[in-house]
C-alpha cells in the first residue's frame, strides 16, 4: 500500500534547465512534474515598481554569502524570467579550459563544435535576434564609440528579444511586461504543459531519499506567497526518475541534504562553484566629452544621460576572447543596466579614498543618468565551495522576499584577481581616455564579489574527483538523478551562460530519456521545437542517437 | 514604535550613508552637510520599522550597539559627547563616517549586521523601497529625483521612444560568427 504520489520524472526548478527536460519528456509521454519553489506570475503581473513585494522582488532571490553573493531567479520560469537576454554562443577557447585543475575540464566529447547543434536546437526554440545599431541603447551605442575611439572593435549582442515588441523600459529584471523579452514562459514552458506537465510554484525541494522500487522521493515544503520566511506545509513526490535545476546556488544544496538518505555524494558536489568571473565597474560619463570627442548626441543637444533607457546589455568587446591568449587574460566587456536598489550601494566613488557611502556618493548618484556600467566576465578558479546547508532551501531569509544569507564561500586566488584587475584597468583605459568618464569598479568588502550567473557547483567533466556528473549529467553514484542548470557548467564561460545552460540542456535530454526507459517509463525522444520548427532537430538526429544509446 | 533615543541614532545612522538637509535648525540627527534630502527625508526609517525587511525586530538591539560602539569611539580617540542626545549623534559628522567605516570594514565581527542596515538605508533613497515607485516619484521622493527618474506613462509603465543613436559605432570583431556570436 502506498499513498504517497508518483510520477515518471520530477524536475526541480522551471528555468532553463528545467524547462527544457520537463517539454521534451512531457513530449514524449512520460509523466512530468516540475516543482518551482517561486510564484506564477502572469505578464500582467509583471510590475514597473521598486517597492519591496512588487514582482522586482517577488521573482528575484539575492544570497550572500562569504566572499560571493549570487543573484537568481526565484519564480516559475526561473533565471529567463528576471535575466536580459543576451543569449552568445560560448567562444571555442572556453571548452579547451583547463582551469584550476590543470587538465581539460570539459568531458571529451563536448566542445564548441558537438554543442553548435544544440544551440542550434535552442535558437531554434527561444527566438534570438541578432541586434543590429539600430537595436543597440544609448548606452551600448556609447559603449561602441568609446571602445572604436580606443580601437578596439565592439559588437551588438545577440538577444532573446523581441525588437519589435520592445518598449526599452529596461525593467526586464522585474519580468517583461510587454512580451518583447523570449523568456521561458513563450516557448518551453506552455509547451511542456500542453503535454501534460503539471508546474507547481511555491513548492520548494529540500531533499531527496530513496523509495520503494527503485524510485527515489522528493520531500519539498510549500513556501508563503507573500512571505516566503514561512512554509505553509510540506510533502513527499515519489519519481522513478529526477531532473535537478534548482540553480547552481540551490542544487548543491538539496544534494547535500540529501547525503544522509543517499549515501555519499561525489566530492565535485557543491565544490568548483564560479561566478562566471563577473565584476562591475561604473563609469560617470562626462557629457561633454562624450559630445566632444566621440561625436555623441541624441539628436537634442544631449550626449547622452541616458543610463536608464534601454533593455539590459545591447554592446560587448570581445577583442580578448582569443584563444592563443593564456587563460585567465581572456574575457569580454559588456555595457550593462543595473537598476537602483540591487546593488547600486556597492558602486565606489572615484578618488584616492573610494567610498560606498557618504557625501561623495550622494553627488555620484545625483549623476545616475550619466553612468554607465561595465560588465566584465573573466575566467575564474572555481574557487566556491558551499559549507553545510541551512535549515531549509539554499538561504536563511531574512527579509520576506528577496534576500537572505547562503552557505558558499568564495575566496578569490590570485589568477581571478589577476584577471579582475587586467579587466578593470582595460575599462579605465577605454573609458577614462580623453577625459571621457570616470571609471570605478565596484566594491567586493561589503558583500563579497557579485554574479548573476552562478556556474559550475555540480559540474559534468570526465573526472570522477573534479565533476559531480558524467558528461551526460547523471550524478555520479546515483543513478537516475540528473542535473542540467548552470551548476553542470564546467566553468566560468566569458559570456553570459544562458545560451549554453540551454544547449546543455537540449544535449542533455536524449541521456535522461534513456535512462527513463531504462527506469520502465514509457517516454520517446524526438520533439520539434516548442513552436513546431524541426529543421534544428535533424542536425542533432545523430547526436540524439549517440546519446540515447541506439 | 521607536522610542526617541532609538529614533535619533538610526536618524543619524542613515544620514551617515546618504547625508541630507536639517529638518529644522534644532535637528541633532541629521548632521546637515548636504543641501537635499538624504535618506532620512527619502524614508529610511519607515523602510526599515516595515518588517518585510527582516530588520524590524533588532532595531532596538542596532541602537543600543551603535550607541555603544560611539561611546567606546570617543572614549578612544578623548572626544566629549554632549550627554542631550544619543551617543552617536553627538559625534560630528565626519566621526560618524569614521565609525561606520571601522564597523563595516572586512574583518570586523559585526561587518554583516551593519551592511544589511546600511543597505537599506541607502534602498530607501536609490529605490524608494518603501512606496510605490510612480507615488514616490509624483511626491518629489528626494532620492528618484536625485537619480533624474522621469515620471511613467499614465498606466504606470516606462517606455521610451527614442533609444539609439541608431548608427554603427564600432567596427565588429571580425571573428564574428553569422549568428552573431563569438567564433
Amino acid at each position: 500500500m502506498n499513498s504517497v504520489e508518483r510520477t515518471d520524472v520530477l524536475v526541480v526548478g522551471s528555468g532553463f534547465g528545467g524547462a527544457i527536460p520537463a517539454y521534451h519528456l512531457a513530449a514524449g509521454g512520460a509523466k512530468v512534474v516540475v516543482l518551482e519553489r517561486g510564484p506564477q506570475l502572469d505578464p500582467g503581473e509583471f510590475e514597473h515598481d521598486f517597492k519591496l513585494g512588487s514582482s522586482y522582488t517577488r521573482i528575484f532571490d539575492f544570497v550572500v554569502g562569504d566572499g560571493m553573493s549570487v543573484l537568481g531567479g526565484n519564480c516559475v520560469g526561473g533565471g529567463s524570467v528576471v535575466y536580459f537576454a543576451a543569449m552568445p554562443r560560448a567562444p571555442r577557447f572556453v571548452f579547451e579550459r583547463r582551469g584550476s585543475i590543470n587538465r581539460r575540464m570539459w568531458p571529451a566529447s563536448i566542445s564548441r563544435d558537438t554543442l553548435d547543434p544544440w544551440y542550434d536546437r535552442v535558437a531554434e526554440s527561444i527566438p534570438i535576434t541578432q541586434q543590429g545599431w539600430r537595436d543597440v541603447s544609448y548606452a551600448g551605442g556609447l559603449w561602441a564609440a568609446a571602445c572604436d575611439h580606443a580601437g578596439r572593435t565592439a559588437n551588438p549582442v545577440p538577444a532573446a528579444v523581441d525588437t519589435t515588441a520592445c518598449v526599452k523600459c529596461n525593467w526586464m529584471m522585474a519580468g517583461c511586461r510587454f512580451g518583447a523579452k523570449q523568456s521561458l514562459l513563450l516557448n518551453y514552458l506552455p509547451a511542456a504543459v500542453a503535454h501534460g506537465a503539471e508546474i507547481r510554484p511555491l513548492h520548494e525541494v529540500q531533499r531527496i531519499s530513496r523509495g520503494d522500487d527503485g524510485h527515489y522521493r522528493v520531500h519539498y515544503m510549500t513556501v508563503d506567497p507573500e512571505d516566503y520566511r514561512l512554509t505553509t506545509g510540506e510533502g513527499v513526490i515519489e519519481a522513478r526518475l529526477v531532473v535537478l535545476a534548482a540553480g547552481a546556488a540551490a542544487t548543491p544544496v538539496i544534494l547535500q541534504r540529501s547525503e544522509a538518505e543517499l549515501g555519499p555524494m561525489p566530492y565535485a558536489v557543491g565544490r568548483y562553484f564560479s561566478g562566471n568571473g563577473e565584476r562591475l565597474n561604473t563609469a560617470v560619463i562626462n557629457e561633454d566629452r562624450a559630445r566632444e570627442v566621440l561625436g555623441l548626441d541624441r539628436g537634442d543637444g544631449t550626449a547622452y544621460a541616458a543610463f536608464q533607457i534601454g533593455k539590459g546589455p545591447t554592446v560587448a568587446n570581445w577583442d580578448r576572447l582569443d584563444g592563443s591568449l593564456p587563460e585567465y587574460t581572456r574575457y569580454s566587456l559588456e555595457q550593462l543596466y543595473f537598476p537602483p536598489g540591487l546593488g547600486t550601494i556597492l558602486a565606489l566613488t572615484g578618488g584616492p579614498d573610494p567610498m560606498w557611502f557618504g557625501l561623495e556618493k550622494k553627488e555620484m548618484l545625483r549623476r545616475w543618468q550619466s553612468w554607465l556600467i561595465i560588465f566584465q566576465m573573466i575566467e575564474d578558479d572555481n574557487e566556491g565551495v558551499f559549507g553545510p546547508p541551512p535549515a531549509r532551501g539554499n538561504a536563511d531569509r531574512i527579509s520576506q522576499q528577496m534576500l537572505g544569507v547562503g552557505s558558499l564561500s568564495y575566496k578569490p586566488t590570485a589568477n581571478t584577481q589577476a584577471a579582475w584587475a587586467m579587466a578593470d584597468a582595460e575599462c579605465k583605459e577605454i573609458l577614462e581616455r580623453d577625459g571621457l568618464a570616470t571609471v570605478t569598479p565596484w566594491t567586493n568588502d561589503l558583500v563579497g564579489a557579485y554574479t548573476v550567473h552562478p556556474l559550475a557547483s555540480c559540474r559534468i567533466g570526465d573526472d570522477p574527483r573534479t565533476s559531480a556528473l558524467d558528461d551526460r549529467h547523471e550524478l555520479r553514484g546515483h543513478p537516475g538523478i540528473f542535473v542540467t542548470d548552470g551548476s553542470a557548467v564546467p566553468g566560468a564561460l566569458t559570456v553570459n551562460p544562458a545560451m549554453t545552460i540551454a544547449a546543455l540542456a537540449e544535449r542533455a535530454v536524449p541521456g535522461i530519456v534513456r535512462a527513463a526507459r531504462e527506469r520502465g517509463v514509457q517516454v520517446t525522444y524526438g520533439a520539434p521545437a516548442p513552436d513546431g520548427s524541426t529543421s534544428a532537430r535533424r542536425a542533432t538526429a545523430p547526436l540524439a542517437s549517440a546519446l540515447l544509446g541506439e | 514604535m521607536l522610542d526617541e533615543t532609538s529614533r535619533a541614532t538610526l536618524e543619524a545612522f542613515a544620514d551617515t550613508i546618504v547625508p541630507g538637509n536639517k529638518r529644522s535648525p534644532d535637528d541633532r540627527a541629521v548632521a546637515g552637510v548636504s543641501p537635499t534630502g538624504g535618506a532620512v527625508a527619502a524614508g529610511a526609517l519607515e523602510l526599515i520599522q516595515w518588517d518585510a525587511t527582516g530588520i524590524t525586530a533588532g532595531l532596538d538591539d542596532y541602537t543600543r550597539s551603535l550607541n555603544d560602539h560611539a561611546r567606546e569611539y570617543a572614549d578612544q580617540r578623548g572626544l566629549t559627547l554632549d550627554e542631550d542626545v544619543p551617543p552617536f549623534v553627538a559625534l560630528p559628522f565626519e566621526e560618524r563616517t569614521a565609525l561606520v567605516r571601522v564597523l563595516t570594514a572586512p574583518g570586523h565581527p559585526e561587518k554583516s549586521l551593519w551592511v544589511l542596515l546600511a543597505l537599506f538605508c541607502y534602498m530607501a533613497y536609490d529605490s524608494a523601497a518603501h512606496l510605490h515607485t510612480a507615488d514616490a516619484i509624483a511626491a518629489g521622493h528626494p532620492g528618484l529625483a536625485a537619480l533624474g527618474l522621469p515620471a511613467p506613462d499614465a498606466d504606470g509603465l516606462w517606455r521610451f521612444s527614442s533609444w539609439s543613436y541608431g548608427r554603427p559605432l564600432a567596427r565588429l570583431h571580425p571573428k564574428t560568427t553569422a549568428s552573431g556570436s563569438p567564433a
